[in-house]
């Protein structure tokens, strides 16, 4: 059974949708990664699950128990908030044990506990630090220590690396990984950073205006893009518009090209998505379906591979990765031939 | 380089004139002389006398009962609006609510104290209460001007005090009245002790409000020093000048300890 089940969520501030008839579970034990643009409703959805927005409709399932009147203080899940909210006034030790007295735990195991959370996060040693006195990393740890002492079956993680510097968000994803594995709690996180959700999760959800677009294990997302947004939102490939032409294959006049999947695309099918690192250069014209040709119009290197923004035929921009072992990429103003393989067209329903 | 000496002089005169007559106050308060102000050798008579005048000391403990009075029903008015200022959100007549709460910040005395007196009155006609102005009305009276000072540092303080803080504590099981009393109120007490000692030192030292809505049962220290000023002045007053200036100088320094005690142990919040 699900740990948490979502069921048809609608939540309204004003006239702005921020969860439209939203569906979701999560499993035990699972590392479910929430990804969306800022207003995509990924924050407003922790916050109804926490109990702090009440949805106007749907229901929230926690182990098939409707919570929806259950205030966040009786709600048995907790969460880390973007800013940390670390209480000012209280050491470390005293905002790790916050939740713990709540409860009433005796002493003796409050103390036990309260060390044992923070050796998770390796704080030993900070116990009577306030928290001014540390560094964003170490509120970090902190705020997950204190989310995680009550050793909730459920935690939310609202955007909780988006403070982080690049080089320590890397390695503290890598710690929030092995902690929700030591754990064994679900984890919902809620970032706007798709590689963080490809990274880290089992599972990612991607929403788009309060709607659920598409959710499944990283690899297939990325790969299987369902919808325009998807495909644009992660790892930003090509959307190619055009129309199917009823032979299986897909008419793309902005390339002046025929695409053909590996399965005949069906009626269906409002357009393709083309990963820039799927397309290769070729020295000579190609005939027939899946090839293509443009004229360079910028070239930026990024490190392991090169971008090419080509200028295909039909007027349309393409995207193009050029990995740095295939040569130094063609100049500016070149005339270059594109091919790619059945494969790396995905058909998008919208 | 030397400084110039234009800057200390204009220090030292500036401390002059602030503190010359303060401390000529204090100095002829051991003065012998039956005049104030002029020197006849030095004597304790006058606290003696001020030990033993009745009158003076009854309106000492009447002002300060009133003040600590005042200064209390202060911050549980201004607390409650400098919250709702700052926490309720928008909601209609806010700006105007905010301002009126304001208000008495920048309204004259004589008019704050003639707007009370009439309304005084006229609850008194209408509903028999207050039976008698005193005591009573002026606490009353300074706890409304208090209330405002208050509700401007409470609004300001919880302006600087994350929402999301009182979100976590409840997210950790703390209701919602437990939150308040765990994060909120803690951090809130600075200003809470500001502004109960402001609505206190309002209180002790007003002599128009107090006057106007004073009766007979209610004469505060303030107005008994004026009336002294009139119907003659003994050096007791200056006795007494000095006798608050101690206590306010220990009280100052005991702030000032506890203040940086606290800083100590909880540093700023967020």
């Amino acid at each position: 059974m699900a740990l948490l089940s979502l069921r048809g969520l609608v939540k309204r501030f004003g006239d702005t949708v921020a969860l439209d008839h939203l569906d979701l579970d999560v499993a035990p034990g699972e590392f479910l990664t929430l990804l969306g643009g800022s207003g995509s409703g990924k924050s407003t959805l922790l916050r109804v699950v926490a109990g702090f927005e009440t949805a106007e409709s749907g229901a929230v399932l926690l182990e098939g128990r409707d919570i929806a009147a259950v205030p966040p203080h009786a709600r048995p899940l907790n969460m880390m908030f973007q800013s940390y909210a670390l209480f000012p006034h209280l050491s470390v030790a005293g905002n790790v044990a916050y939740g713990l007295k709540r409860d009433d735990v005796p002493r003796a195991e409050r103390d036990r506990r309260v060390a044992e959370a923070l050796a998770l996060v390796r704080l030993q040693g900070f116990e009577r630090r306030l928290p001014y006195r540390l560094s964003g990393g170490q509120k970090q740890r902190v705020a997950l220590a204190r989310a995680l002492v009550k050793r909730p079956r459920l935690l939310l993680l609202d955007e909780p690396l988006g403070a982080l510097d690049a080089n320590l968000r890397e390695r503290t994803g890598f710690e929030l990984r092995a902690l929700q594995r030591e754990t064994g709690a679900a984890f919902i996180m809620v970032t706007h950073d798709q590689n963080e959700a490809l990274a880290l999760a089992d599972r990612v959800a991607v929403l788009e205006a309060g709607r659920l677009v598409q959710a499944g294990p990283p690899r297939a997302v990325y790969e299987r893009p369902a919808t325009r947004f998807v495909a644009g939102f992660l790892g930003g490939a090509n959307v190619l518009e055009g129309q199917p032409d009823g032979a299986g294959g897909f008419d793309c006049p902005g390339l002046a090209a025929t695409l053909r999947a590996e399965a005949p695309v069906d009626r269906g099918t409002a357009a393709c998505a083309l990963r820039p690192e799927r397309i290769t250069l070729r020295p000579s014209p190609l005939a027939g379906a899946n090839a293509s040709q443009g004229v360079v119009e910028e070239v930026a290197f990024r490190g392991d591979d090169s971008l090419l923004l080509v200028r295909a035929a039909g007027g349309a921009l393409l995207r193009v990765g050029h990995a740095e072992e295939d040569g130094a990429p063609p100049p500016r103003g070149s005339t270059v031939h594109l091919a790619w393989e059945a494969a790396a067209v995905v058909p998008l329903r919208g | 380089m030397r400084r110039l000496p234009v800057a200390a002089l204009g220090l030292a005169l500036g401390l002059l004139f602030l503190w010359l007559p303060v401390l000529l106050l204090a100095a002829y308060a051991f003065s012998d002389a039956r005049i104030p102000f002029q020197w006849g050798g030095f004597s304790l008579r006058w606290f003696a006398a001020l030990a033993a005048n009745a009158r003076l000391i009854e309106a000492a403990l009447l002002s300060l009962r009133v003040a600590c009075g005042a200064a209390t029903l202060a911050v549980l008015l201004g607390g409650a609006i400098g919250w709702v200022l700052a926490r309720r959100g928008p909601f209609r007549g806010r700006a105007l609510f905010g301002a009126l709460a304001g208000t008495p910040l920048v309204l004259p005395d004589v008019v704050t104290g003639l707007s009370l007196l009439l309304f005084f009155v006229l609850l008194e006609g209408i509903t028999g209460w207050p039976a008698e102005r005193g005591a009573t009305t002026i606490l009353l009276a300074h706890a409304t001007i208090g209330a405002a000072y208050v509700a401007v540092l409470v609004q300001a303080r919880l302006a600087e005090i994350a929402p999301e803080l009182e979100d976590a504590a409840r997210d950790l099981g703390a209701s919602p009245p437990v939150a308040f009393a765990t994060i909120t109120l803690p951090l809130l007490a600075p200003s809470l002790v500001a502004g109960w000692l402001l609505a206190f030192t309002l209180s002790v030292d007003d002599v128009v409000v107090a006057s106007f809505v004073s009766g007979p049962a209610g004469t505060t220290l303030p107005m008994v020093v004026f009336s002294m000023l009139r119907l003659g002045l003994t050096p007791e007053v200056n006795a007494l000048a000095v006798v608050i200036l101690v206590l306010a100088a220990a009280l100052l320094a005991a702030g000032a300890l506890a203040l940086r005690l606290a800083r100590r142990r909880r540093g700023p919040a967020i």
